[in-house]
Protein backbone atom coordinates (compact mmCIF):
# COMPACT_ATOMS: atom_id res chain seq x y z
CA UNK A 1 0.00 0.00 0.00
CA UNK A 2 1.34 3.17 -0.88
CA UNK A 3 -0.32 6.92 -0.46
CA UNK A 4 -0.24 9.06 -3.61
CA UNK A 5 1.82 12.29 -2.53
CA UNK A 6 -0.14 14.44 -5.30
CA UNK A 7 -3.40 13.53 -4.45
CA UNK A 8 -2.68 12.38 -0.32
CA UNK A 9 -4.77 9.04 -1.89
CA UNK A 10 -4.22 5.65 -0.28
CA UNK A 11 -3.40 3.69 -3.51
CA UNK A 12 -3.90 -0.45 -2.87
CA UNK A 13 -2.74 -2.73 -5.43
CA UNK A 14 -4.34 -5.51 -5.26
CA UNK A 15 -1.72 -7.54 -7.51
CA UNK A 16 0.34 -7.46 -4.69
CA UNK A 17 -2.06 -7.08 -1.87
CA UNK A 18 -4.60 -9.43 -0.37
CA UNK A 19 -8.68 -8.34 -0.65
CA UNK A 20 -8.55 -9.35 3.04
CA UNK A 21 -5.66 -6.28 3.89
CA UNK A 22 -7.28 -3.72 1.70
CA UNK A 23 -11.01 -4.16 3.48
CA UNK A 24 -9.27 -3.96 7.38
CA UNK A 25 -7.52 -0.45 5.74
CA UNK A 26 -11.09 0.85 5.23
CA UNK A 27 -12.34 -0.17 8.03
CA UNK A 28 -9.59 1.50 9.97
CA UNK A 29 -9.70 4.92 11.30
CA UNK A 30 -7.56 7.47 10.12
CA UNK A 31 -7.35 6.14 6.42
CA UNK A 32 -6.82 8.47 3.75
CA UNK A 33 -10.69 10.15 2.60
CA UNK A 34 -9.66 9.42 -1.33
CA UNK A 35 -8.67 5.70 -2.16
CA UNK A 36 -7.28 4.28 -5.27
CA UNK A 37 -7.48 -0.12 -5.88
CA UNK A 38 -5.69 -1.10 -8.94
CA UNK A 39 -5.49 -4.97 -10.33
CA UNK A 40 -9.03 -5.87 -8.95
CA UNK A 41 -8.84 -8.79 -11.59
CA UNK A 42 -12.22 -10.03 -10.76
CA UNK A 43 -11.72 -10.57 -7.00
CA UNK A 44 -14.95 -10.99 -4.70
CA UNK A 45 -15.93 -8.55 -1.92
CA UNK A 46 -13.84 -5.63 -2.81
CA UNK A 47 -14.41 -2.64 -0.69
CA UNK A 48 -17.02 -4.51 1.50
CA UNK A 49 -18.30 -3.28 5.16
CA UNK A 50 -16.80 0.21 4.67
CA UNK A 51 -18.52 2.37 7.03
CA UNK A 52 -17.12 5.91 6.91
CA UNK A 53 -17.49 8.53 4.26
CA UNK A 54 -14.34 7.60 1.69
CA UNK A 55 -14.17 8.08 -1.87
CA UNK A 56 -13.23 4.88 -3.40
CA UNK A 57 -11.99 4.27 -6.77
CA UNK A 58 -11.72 0.64 -8.37
CA UNK A 59 -9.85 0.71 -11.89
CA UNK A 60 -10.94 -2.03 -13.40
CA UNK A 61 -13.61 -5.19 -13.19
CA UNK A 62 -14.52 -6.61 -9.65
CA UNK A 63 -16.36 -10.24 -8.82
CA UNK A 64 -19.08 -10.70 -6.21
CA UNK A 65 -20.57 -8.82 -3.83
CA UNK A 66 -18.51 -5.89 -4.18
CA UNK A 67 -18.82 -2.47 -1.87
CA UNK A 68 -21.64 -4.92 0.08
CA UNK A 69 -23.19 -3.47 3.24
CA UNK A 70 -21.64 -0.19 1.99
CA UNK A 71 -22.16 2.61 4.29
CA UNK A 72 -21.60 6.39 4.00
CA UNK A 73 -18.88 5.41 1.14
CA UNK A 74 -18.75 6.35 -2.59
CA UNK A 75 -17.55 3.45 -4.43
CA UNK A 76 -16.90 3.71 -7.97
CA UNK A 77 -16.32 0.10 -10.26
CA UNK A 78 -14.44 1.48 -13.90
CA UNK A 79 -15.43 -1.89 -14.90
CA UNK A 80 -17.78 -4.62 -14.84
CA UNK A 81 -19.18 -5.77 -11.04
CA UNK A 82 -19.86 -9.53 -10.45
CA UNK A 83 -22.74 -10.89 -8.51
CA UNK A 84 -24.21 -8.55 -5.52
CA UNK A 85 -22.75 -5.36 -6.01
CA UNK A 86 -23.75 -2.96 -3.33
CA UNK A 87 -25.85 -5.77 -1.90
CA UNK A 88 -27.43 -5.23 1.79
CA UNK A 89 -26.21 -1.20 0.99
CA UNK A 90 -27.19 0.90 3.92
CA UNK A 91 -26.33 4.73 2.35
CA UNK A 92 -23.56 5.98 0.05
CA UNK A 93 -23.24 5.68 -3.63
CA UNK A 94 -21.91 2.83 -5.84
CA UNK A 95 -21.45 3.27 -9.76
CA UNK A 96 -20.73 1.11 -11.93
CA UNK A 97 -19.79 2.11 -15.13
CA UNK A 98 -19.52 -1.29 -16.73
CA UNK A 99 -22.46 -3.76 -16.32
CA UNK A 100 -24.01 -5.64 -13.17
CA UNK A 101 -24.05 -9.37 -12.76
CA UNK A 102 -26.95 -10.67 -11.07
CA UNK A 103 -28.50 -9.68 -7.64
CA UNK A 104 -27.01 -5.88 -8.06
CA UNK A 105 -28.31 -4.02 -5.07
CA UNK A 106 -29.95 -7.51 -3.37
CA UNK A 107 -31.78 -6.36 0.22
CA UNK A 108 -30.35 -2.81 -0.29
CA UNK A 109 -31.69 -0.57 2.76
CA UNK A 110 -30.31 2.62 1.54
CA UNK A 111 -27.96 4.68 -0.91
CA UNK A 112 -27.71 5.26 -4.56
CA UNK A 113 -27.06 2.30 -7.02
CA UNK A 114 -25.78 3.29 -10.31
CA UNK A 115 -25.12 0.44 -13.39
CA UNK A 116 -24.33 2.69 -16.67
CA UNK A 117 -23.98 -0.72 -18.60
CA UNK A 118 -27.10 -3.39 -18.34
CA UNK A 119 -27.72 -5.23 -15.29
CA UNK A 120 -28.21 -8.61 -15.14
CA UNK A 121 -31.30 -11.08 -13.04
CA UNK A 122 -32.97 -10.48 -9.86
CA UNK A 123 -31.58 -6.67 -10.23
CA UNK A 124 -32.88 -4.91 -6.89
CA UNK A 125 -33.97 -8.39 -5.82
CA UNK A 126 -35.78 -7.82 -1.81
CA UNK A 127 -35.13 -4.11 -1.90
CA UNK A 128 -35.27 -2.54 1.21
CA UNK A 129 -35.14 0.73 0.81
CA UNK A 130 -32.11 1.74 -1.68
CA UNK A 131 -32.51 3.62 -4.86
CA UNK A 132 -31.31 2.04 -8.30
CA UNK A 133 -30.64 3.64 -11.33
CA UNK A 134 -29.79 1.13 -14.33
CA UNK A 135 -28.68 3.36 -17.88
CA UNK A 136 -29.18 -0.31 -19.59
CA UNK A 137 -31.36 -2.82 -19.11
CA UNK A 138 -32.34 -5.76 -16.15
CA UNK A 139 -32.90 -8.80 -16.75
CA UNK A 140 -35.60 -11.48 -15.10
CA UNK A 141 -37.14 -11.47 -11.97
CA UNK A 142 -35.72 -8.02 -10.93
CA UNK A 143 -37.02 -6.68 -7.92
CA UNK A 144 -38.39 -9.23 -6.89
CA UNK A 145 -40.07 -9.18 -3.50
CA UNK A 146 -38.43 -5.52 -3.15
CA UNK A 147 -39.94 -4.11 -0.16
CA UNK A 148 -39.02 -0.04 -0.44
CA UNK A 149 -37.15 1.72 -2.28
CA UNK A 150 -36.93 2.57 -6.41
CA UNK A 151 -36.11 0.89 -9.27
CA UNK A 152 -35.25 3.14 -12.38
CA UNK A 153 -34.46 1.01 -15.67
CA UNK A 154 -33.49 3.01 -18.72
CA UNK A 155 -33.92 0.33 -20.80
CA UNK A 156 -35.94 -2.66 -20.83
CA UNK A 157 -36.74 -4.77 -18.07
CA UNK A 158 -36.89 -8.81 -18.48
CA UNK A 159 -39.65 -11.41 -17.57
CA UNK A 160 -41.57 -11.51 -14.28
CA UNK A 161 -40.88 -7.73 -13.51
CA UNK A 162 -42.01 -6.84 -9.99
CA UNK A 163 -43.00 -9.95 -8.80
CA UNK A 164 -44.65 -10.60 -5.41
CA UNK A 165 -43.90 -6.55 -5.07
CA UNK A 166 -44.34 -5.04 -1.66
CA UNK A 167 -43.94 -1.11 -1.69
CA UNK A 168 -41.26 -0.67 -3.95
CA UNK A 169 -41.67 1.94 -6.89
CA UNK A 170 -40.66 0.23 -10.14
CA UNK A 171 -39.99 3.18 -13.33
CA UNK A 172 -39.06 1.45 -16.77
CA UNK A 173 -38.85 3.53 -20.24
CA UNK A 174 -38.48 0.43 -22.52
CA UNK A 175 -40.34 -2.86 -22.83
CA UNK A 176 -41.18 -5.20 -20.10
CA UNK A 177 -41.16 -8.65 -21.14
CA UNK A 178 -43.88 -9.75 -18.19
CA UNK A 179 -44.76 -8.29 -14.82
CA UNK A 180 -44.27 -10.87 -12.21
CA UNK A 181 -47.22 -11.54 -9.67
CA UNK A 182 -49.23 -8.60 -8.14
CA UNK A 183 -47.45 -6.21 -10.13
CA UNK A 184 -49.23 -3.93 -12.11
CA UNK A 185 -49.12 -1.02 -14.33
CA UNK A 186 -49.37 2.69 -12.25
CA UNK A 187 -50.29 5.92 -13.51
CA UNK A 188 -47.37 8.29 -13.43
CA UNK A 189 -48.19 11.11 -11.26
CA UNK A 190 -46.21 14.45 -10.58
CA UNK A 191 -44.83 13.31 -7.39
CA UNK A 192 -43.44 10.41 -9.41
CA UNK A 193 -41.68 12.26 -12.19
CA UNK A 194 -40.51 14.42 -9.72
CA UNK A 195 -39.06 11.65 -7.87
CA UNK A 196 -37.83 10.18 -11.44
CA UNK A 197 -35.68 13.55 -11.97
CA UNK A 198 -34.31 13.47 -8.80
CA UNK A 199 -33.21 10.15 -9.19
CA UNK A 200 -31.56 10.54 -12.66
CA UNK A 201 -29.72 13.94 -11.83
CA UNK A 202 -28.32 11.66 -8.82
CA UNK A 203 -27.47 9.51 -10.85
CA UNK A 204 -25.96 11.37 -13.38
CA UNK A 205 -27.85 10.55 -16.33
CA UNK A 206 -29.01 13.21 -18.62
CA UNK A 207 -30.14 12.00 -22.18
CA UNK A 208 -33.67 10.62 -21.17
CA UNK A 209 -36.78 12.09 -20.36
CA UNK A 210 -38.71 11.51 -17.25
CA UNK A 211 -41.61 11.80 -19.13
CA UNK A 212 -40.84 8.59 -21.53
CA UNK A 213 -41.21 6.19 -18.49
CA UNK A 214 -43.63 4.04 -17.38
CA UNK A 215 -44.24 3.27 -13.82
CA UNK A 216 -45.11 -0.32 -12.18
CA UNK A 217 -46.12 -1.40 -8.61
CA UNK A 218 -47.81 -3.34 -6.35
CA UNK A 219 -51.67 -4.65 -6.73
CA UNK A 220 -51.40 -5.46 -3.13
CA UNK A 221 -53.22 -8.38 -3.83
CA UNK A 222 -50.82 -10.83 -2.84
CA UNK A 223 -49.69 -9.73 1.52
CA UNK A 224 -51.44 -8.08 4.21
CA UNK A 225 -51.87 -4.38 3.04
CA UNK A 226 -52.92 -1.84 5.59
CA UNK A 227 -53.50 1.48 4.50
CA UNK A 228 -53.06 2.64 7.83
CA UNK A 229 -49.95 1.09 7.72
CA UNK A 230 -48.76 2.87 4.86
CA UNK A 231 -45.64 5.23 7.00
CA UNK A 232 -43.66 2.07 7.55
CA UNK A 233 -43.60 -0.31 4.49
CA UNK B 1 -20.52 -25.16 -6.83
CA UNK B 2 -18.33 -26.08 -9.58
CA UNK B 3 -16.13 -24.31 -12.53
CA UNK B 4 -16.50 -23.83 -16.00
CA UNK B 5 -13.62 -22.44 -18.53
CA UNK B 6 -13.66 -22.65 -22.02
CA UNK B 7 -11.38 -21.43 -23.95
CA UNK B 8 -10.97 -20.77 -27.81
CA UNK B 9 -7.51 -19.13 -29.59
CA UNK B 10 -8.42 -17.25 -32.55
CA UNK B 11 -4.59 -15.92 -32.66
CA UNK B 12 -2.64 -18.98 -33.80
CA UNK B 13 0.75 -17.29 -32.43
CA UNK B 14 -1.53 -18.20 -29.05
CA UNK B 15 -1.53 -21.50 -29.64
CA UNK B 16 1.68 -23.28 -28.33
CA UNK B 17 0.42 -21.48 -24.92
CA UNK B 18 -3.28 -23.10 -24.69
CA UNK B 19 -2.24 -25.49 -22.03
CA UNK B 20 -0.51 -22.37 -20.07
CA UNK B 21 -3.48 -20.47 -20.35
CA UNK B 22 -6.59 -22.98 -19.59
CA UNK B 23 -4.54 -23.63 -16.62
CA UNK B 24 -4.59 -20.33 -15.24
CA UNK B 25 -7.97 -20.55 -15.90
CA UNK B 26 -8.26 -23.50 -13.79
CA UNK B 27 -6.60 -22.04 -10.66
CA UNK B 28 -8.61 -19.37 -10.60
CA UNK B 29 -11.77 -21.66 -10.43
CA UNK B 30 -10.04 -23.94 -7.36
CA UNK B 31 -12.05 -22.22 -5.03
CA UNK B 32 -15.64 -23.35 -6.67
CA UNK B 33 -14.35 -27.12 -7.11
CA UNK B 34 -11.96 -28.03 -4.93
CA UNK B 35 -13.23 -31.97 -5.52
CA UNK B 36 -12.05 -33.13 -9.27
CA UNK B 37 -10.69 -30.88 -11.78
CA UNK B 38 -10.66 -31.96 -15.92
CA UNK B 39 -9.90 -30.63 -19.42
CA UNK B 40 -10.61 -31.25 -22.78
CA UNK B 41 -7.66 -30.30 -25.39
CA UNK B 42 -8.26 -30.36 -29.14
CA UNK B 43 -5.01 -30.57 -30.48
CA UNK B 44 -2.86 -32.75 -32.40
CA UNK B 45 -4.86 -33.90 -35.38
CA UNK B 46 -4.83 -37.94 -35.85
CA UNK B 47 -4.03 -38.22 -39.81
CA UNK B 48 -6.66 -38.76 -42.18
CA UNK B 49 -8.49 -42.24 -42.03
CA UNK B 50 -7.14 -42.57 -38.25
CA UNK B 51 -8.59 -41.62 -34.91
CA UNK B 52 -7.50 -40.77 -31.67
CA UNK B 53 -8.94 -42.13 -28.12
CA UNK B 54 -7.95 -41.21 -24.95
CA UNK B 55 -8.18 -44.35 -22.25
CA UNK B 56 -8.54 -44.65 -18.68
CA UNK B 57 -7.60 -47.05 -16.09
CA UNK B 58 -7.76 -47.21 -12.13
CA UNK B 59 -4.71 -50.15 -12.33
CA UNK B 60 -1.62 -48.22 -12.24
CA UNK B 61 -0.05 -51.54 -13.32
CA UNK B 62 -2.23 -51.43 -16.59
CA UNK B 63 -0.54 -53.19 -19.52
CA UNK B 64 -0.67 -50.28 -22.20
CA UNK B 65 2.04 -52.04 -24.11
CA UNK B 66 0.32 -55.04 -24.43
CA UNK B 67 -3.09 -53.47 -25.74
CA UNK B 68 -1.04 -51.67 -27.96
CA UNK B 69 0.28 -54.58 -29.47
CA UNK B 70 -3.63 -56.14 -29.75
CA UNK B 71 -4.87 -52.71 -31.16
CA UNK B 72 -2.17 -53.54 -33.73
CA UNK B 73 -2.96 -57.18 -34.84
CA UNK B 74 -6.84 -55.57 -35.37
CA UNK B 75 -6.47 -52.43 -36.74
CA UNK B 76 -3.05 -52.34 -38.41
CA UNK B 77 -1.14 -49.04 -37.44
CA UNK B 78 -1.06 -47.89 -33.67
CA UNK B 79 0.74 -44.68 -32.35
CA UNK B 80 0.95 -44.94 -28.63
CA UNK B 81 0.48 -45.23 -25.96
CA UNK B 82 1.38 -41.34 -25.33
CA UNK B 83 0.81 -41.73 -21.41
CA UNK B 84 -0.68 -38.88 -19.21
CA UNK B 85 -0.72 -39.73 -15.64
CA UNK B 86 -3.44 -42.45 -15.59
CA UNK B 87 -4.22 -42.22 -19.16
CA UNK B 88 -2.95 -43.35 -22.17
CA UNK B 89 -3.56 -41.56 -26.10
CA UNK B 90 -3.48 -43.56 -28.72
CA UNK B 91 -4.25 -42.84 -32.46
CA UNK B 92 -4.96 -46.00 -34.48
CA UNK B 93 -5.60 -46.53 -37.94
CA UNK B 94 -9.40 -46.92 -38.03
CA UNK B 95 -12.68 -45.40 -37.68
CA UNK B 96 -13.38 -43.75 -34.28
CA UNK B 97 -16.22 -45.80 -34.14
CA UNK B 98 -15.23 -49.12 -34.80
CA UNK B 99 -12.12 -48.84 -32.50
CA UNK B 100 -14.60 -47.99 -29.67
CA UNK B 101 -16.43 -51.13 -30.20
CA UNK B 102 -13.28 -52.91 -30.13
CA UNK B 103 -12.80 -51.55 -26.68
CA UNK B 104 -15.79 -52.03 -25.17
CA UNK B 105 -16.42 -55.96 -26.12
CA UNK B 106 -12.59 -56.19 -25.25
CA UNK B 107 -11.57 -54.09 -22.43
CA UNK B 108 -14.44 -53.32 -20.63
CA UNK B 109 -12.17 -52.60 -17.88
CA UNK B 110 -10.75 -49.40 -19.54
CA UNK B 111 -12.44 -46.03 -19.89
CA UNK B 112 -12.41 -44.31 -23.02
CA UNK B 113 -12.55 -40.68 -21.62
CA UNK B 114 -12.72 -39.61 -25.43
CA UNK B 115 -12.69 -40.66 -29.17
CA UNK B 116 -12.42 -38.61 -32.51
CA UNK B 117 -9.44 -36.99 -34.36
CA UNK B 118 -8.39 -34.32 -31.85
CA UNK B 119 -10.16 -34.31 -29.19
CA UNK B 120 -8.28 -35.37 -25.70
CA UNK B 121 -9.94 -35.33 -22.03
CA UNK B 122 -8.03 -35.51 -18.84
CA UNK B 123 -9.32 -35.91 -15.80
CA UNK B 124 -8.91 -36.80 -12.14
CA UNK B 125 -10.09 -36.35 -8.36
CA UNK B 126 -8.42 -32.98 -6.59
CA UNK B 127 -7.60 -29.81 -7.19
CA UNK B 128 -6.89 -28.30 -10.78
CA UNK B 129 -3.21 -27.44 -9.46
CA UNK B 130 -2.76 -31.78 -9.15
CA UNK B 131 -4.18 -32.12 -12.69
CA UNK B 132 -1.95 -29.94 -14.36
CA UNK B 133 1.05 -31.37 -12.58
CA UNK B 134 0.87 -34.51 -13.07
CA UNK B 135 -1.33 -34.36 -16.61
CA UNK B 136 1.44 -31.24 -18.03
CA UNK B 137 -1.57 -29.19 -18.75
CA UNK B 138 0.53 -26.75 -19.08
CA UNK B 139 2.63 -27.51 -22.24
CA UNK B 140 -0.54 -28.95 -23.83
CA UNK B 141 -0.82 -26.92 -27.38
CA UNK B 142 -4.49 -26.47 -29.31
CA UNK B 143 -6.28 -24.54 -30.99
CA UNK B 144 -9.25 -24.68 -27.98
CA UNK B 145 -9.89 -26.22 -24.43
CA UNK B 146 -12.43 -26.70 -21.77
CA UNK B 147 -12.11 -27.22 -17.89
CA UNK B 148 -13.97 -27.44 -15.32
CA UNK B 149 -13.33 -27.84 -11.30
CA UNK B 150 -15.88 -30.19 -9.58
CA UNK B 151 -18.14 -29.50 -6.28
CA UNK B 152 -19.63 -32.72 -6.26
CA UNK B 153 -23.50 -32.72 -5.07
CA UNK B 154 -25.27 -35.24 -6.92
CA UNK B 155 -23.30 -38.59 -7.12
CA UNK B 156 -19.72 -39.37 -6.07
CA UNK B 157 -16.36 -37.89 -6.30
CA UNK B 158 -13.67 -39.88 -8.48
CA UNK B 159 -11.90 -39.63 -11.71
CA UNK B 160 -15.19 -41.36 -13.78
CA UNK B 161 -17.60 -38.95 -12.02
CA UNK B 162 -15.31 -36.07 -13.17
CA UNK B 163 -16.26 -33.98 -15.90
CA UNK B 164 -15.90 -32.93 -18.86
CA UNK B 165 -17.64 -36.05 -19.84
CA UNK B 166 -17.74 -37.43 -23.62
CA UNK B 167 -20.78 -36.92 -25.66
CA UNK B 168 -19.73 -38.18 -29.29
CA UNK B 169 -16.29 -38.11 -30.65
CA UNK B 170 -14.98 -35.00 -30.37
CA UNK B 171 -17.51 -33.65 -28.29
CA UNK B 172 -17.39 -33.31 -24.71
CA UNK B 173 -19.69 -31.73 -22.20
CA UNK B 174 -18.81 -29.54 -19.25
CA UNK B 175 -21.44 -28.70 -16.43
CA UNK B 176 -22.31 -26.43 -13.29
CA UNK B 177 -25.17 -27.12 -11.73
CA UNK B 178 -27.44 -30.05 -11.07
CA UNK B 179 -30.26 -31.66 -12.98
CA UNK B 180 -33.58 -33.01 -11.49
CA UNK B 181 -34.94 -35.42 -13.61
CA UNK B 182 -31.52 -37.39 -14.57
CA UNK B 183 -32.91 -41.13 -13.21
CA UNK B 184 -35.92 -41.05 -15.40
CA UNK B 185 -34.01 -39.49 -18.68
CA UNK B 186 -31.10 -41.99 -17.63
CA UNK B 187 -33.59 -44.93 -18.23
CA UNK B 188 -35.31 -43.31 -21.47
CA UNK B 189 -31.77 -43.04 -23.07
CA UNK B 190 -30.74 -46.52 -22.30
CA UNK B 191 -33.51 -47.91 -23.98
CA UNK B 192 -32.40 -45.73 -27.07
CA UNK B 193 -28.97 -47.75 -26.77
CA UNK B 194 -26.78 -45.05 -24.79
CA UNK B 195 -24.48 -45.99 -22.45
CA UNK B 196 -23.67 -44.82 -19.10
CA UNK B 197 -20.43 -45.80 -17.17
CA UNK B 198 -22.01 -44.24 -13.18
CA UNK B 199 -25.19 -42.40 -11.41
CA UNK B 200 -24.16 -38.73 -12.52
CA UNK B 201 -26.52 -36.28 -13.48
CA UNK B 202 -24.01 -34.58 -16.23
CA UNK B 203 -23.63 -37.79 -17.92
CA UNK B 204 -26.69 -37.99 -18.49
CA UNK B 205 -26.93 -34.83 -20.30
CA UNK B 206 -23.68 -35.48 -22.19
CA UNK B 207 -25.80 -39.03 -23.20
CA UNK B 208 -28.87 -36.84 -24.05
CA UNK B 209 -26.88 -34.42 -26.73
CA UNK B 210 -25.24 -37.96 -28.13
CA UNK B 211 -28.79 -39.62 -28.65
CA UNK B 212 -29.55 -35.90 -30.43
CA UNK B 213 -27.12 -35.88 -32.42
CA UNK B 214 -27.07 -39.07 -33.25
CA UNK B 215 -31.25 -38.85 -34.56
CA UNK B 216 -29.89 -36.17 -37.02
CA UNK B 217 -29.87 -32.56 -34.63
CA UNK B 218 -27.57 -30.07 -35.13
CA UNK B 219 -25.47 -29.46 -32.03
CA UNK B 220 -27.84 -26.52 -31.86
CA UNK B 221 -31.25 -27.85 -31.95
CA UNK B 222 -29.92 -30.51 -29.46
CA UNK B 223 -28.66 -27.69 -26.98
CA UNK B 224 -32.23 -26.29 -27.56
CA UNK B 225 -33.67 -29.61 -26.68
CA UNK B 226 -32.10 -29.61 -23.50
CA UNK B 227 -34.20 -26.35 -22.49
CA UNK B 228 -37.53 -28.15 -22.68
CA UNK B 229 -35.62 -32.17 -21.49
CA UNK B 230 -33.59 -30.96 -19.25
CA UNK B 231 -35.03 -30.41 -15.43
CA UNK B 232 -32.52 -28.36 -13.30
CA UNK B 233 -30.07 -25.79 -13.23
CA UNK B 234 -27.35 -25.85 -15.63
CA UNK B 235 -24.67 -23.76 -17.25
CA UNK B 236 -23.47 -25.51 -19.61
CA UNK B 237 -19.86 -25.39 -22.11
CA UNK B 238 -19.63 -28.15 -25.30
CA UNK B 239 -16.44 -28.61 -26.92
CA UNK B 240 -16.86 -29.31 -30.49
CA UNK B 241 -13.81 -30.26 -33.42
CA UNK B 242 -14.10 -26.36 -34.41
CA UNK B 243 -15.36 -24.29 -31.02
CA UNK B 244 -17.50 -24.58 -28.65
CA UNK B 245 -21.09 -23.50 -26.99
CA UNK B 246 -22.53 -22.05 -24.00
CA UNK B 247 -26.24 -22.58 -23.13
CA UNK B 248 -27.13 -21.07 -19.38
CA UNK B 249 -30.89 -22.90 -18.13
CA UNK B 250 -33.73 -20.32 -18.10
CA UNK B 251 -33.50 -19.20 -14.78
CA UNK B 252 -29.99 -18.56 -14.52
CA UNK B 253 -29.47 -19.41 -11.36
CA UNK B 254 -25.86 -20.65 -12.65
CA UNK B 255 -22.90 -17.74 -13.52
CA UNK B 256 -21.73 -17.43 -16.90
CA UNK B 257 -19.28 -14.56 -18.46
CA UNK B 258 -18.34 -14.32 -21.71
CA UNK B 259 -15.14 -12.14 -23.28
CA UNK B 260 -13.98 -11.87 -26.79
CA UNK B 261 -10.81 -9.87 -28.71
CA UNK B 262 -8.98 -10.04 -31.25
CA UNK B 263 -7.04 -13.02 -30.49
CA UNK B 264 -9.75 -15.13 -28.21
CA UNK B 265 -13.18 -16.06 -27.11
CA UNK B 266 -13.66 -17.00 -23.13
CA UNK B 267 -16.37 -18.21 -20.60
CA UNK B 268 -16.33 -19.30 -17.27
CA UNK B 269 -18.07 -18.80 -14.64
CA UNK B 270 -16.35 -16.30 -13.33
CA UNK B 271 -14.58 -12.71 -14.18
CA UNK B 272 -11.22 -13.67 -12.80
CA UNK B 273 -10.97 -16.43 -14.40
CA UNK B 274 -10.78 -14.54 -17.56
CA UNK B 275 -8.82 -11.47 -15.89
CA UNK B 276 -5.59 -14.33 -16.34
CA UNK B 277 -5.83 -14.21 -20.16
CA UNK B 278 -3.88 -11.69 -22.20
CA UNK B 279 -5.48 -8.55 -22.76
CA UNK B 280 -8.71 -9.73 -20.45
CA UNK B 281 -9.11 -5.91 -19.24
CA UNK B 282 -9.98 -4.52 -22.66
CA UNK B 283 -12.14 -7.82 -24.48
CA UNK B 284 -15.35 -7.01 -24.76
CA UNK B 285 -16.93 -9.06 -21.47
CA UNK B 286 -20.85 -9.58 -21.14
CA UNK B 287 -22.94 -12.19 -19.70
CA UNK B 288 -24.56 -14.97 -21.72
CA UNK B 289 -28.34 -14.84 -21.74
CA UNK B 290 -30.20 -17.66 -19.97
CA UNK B 291 -31.94 -19.87 -22.19
CA UNK B 292 -30.31 -18.96 -25.19
CA UNK B 293 -27.10 -21.18 -27.48
CA UNK B 294 -24.19 -19.63 -28.29
CA UNK B 295 -21.66 -21.13 -30.17
CA UNK B 296 -18.35 -20.38 -31.75
CA UNK B 297 -16.69 -22.17 -34.58
CA UNK B 298 -13.65 -22.26 -36.35
CA UNK B 299 -15.87 -20.45 -39.87
CA UNK B 300 -17.63 -18.14 -37.97
CA UNK B 301 -18.99 -16.15 -34.83
CA UNK B 302 -22.49 -16.84 -33.92
CA UNK B 303 -23.93 -15.40 -30.98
Amino acid sequence: MATDVATEALVVDLATESVRELNQRLHDQGVPHSVRILNPGGKHAIAVGIDQPLEVEIAGHVGYYCAGMNKHATVRVHGNAGVGVAENMMSGTVVVEGSASQSAGATARGGLLVVHGDASARCGISLKGADIVVRGSVGHLSAFMAQTGTLVVCGDAGEALGDSLYEARLYVRGSVAGLGADCVEKEMGDEHLQQLRELLELAGVDDVQAEDFRRYGSARQLYNFHIDNVGSY
Amino acid sequence: MCGIAGLYLKSEALQSQLGHHLSGMLEQLSDRGPDSAGAAFYRDPAPAGSSKVVLYSDDPGYDWRGLAAELGLAFGEVDGPAMRATHAVFVVDADAFEVEEWLNQRRPELRVMSAGTTIEIFKQEGLPKLLIERFGIERLDGTHALGHTRMATESRVTTQHSHPFSTGLDLCLVHNGSLSNHNRLRQKLRREGIRFMTDNDTEVAAGYLTWRMREGASLEQALEGCLDDLDGFYTFAVGTVDGFAVLRDPIACKPAVMAENDDWVAMASEYRAISVLPGAEDAETWEPEPGRVYSWTTARAVA
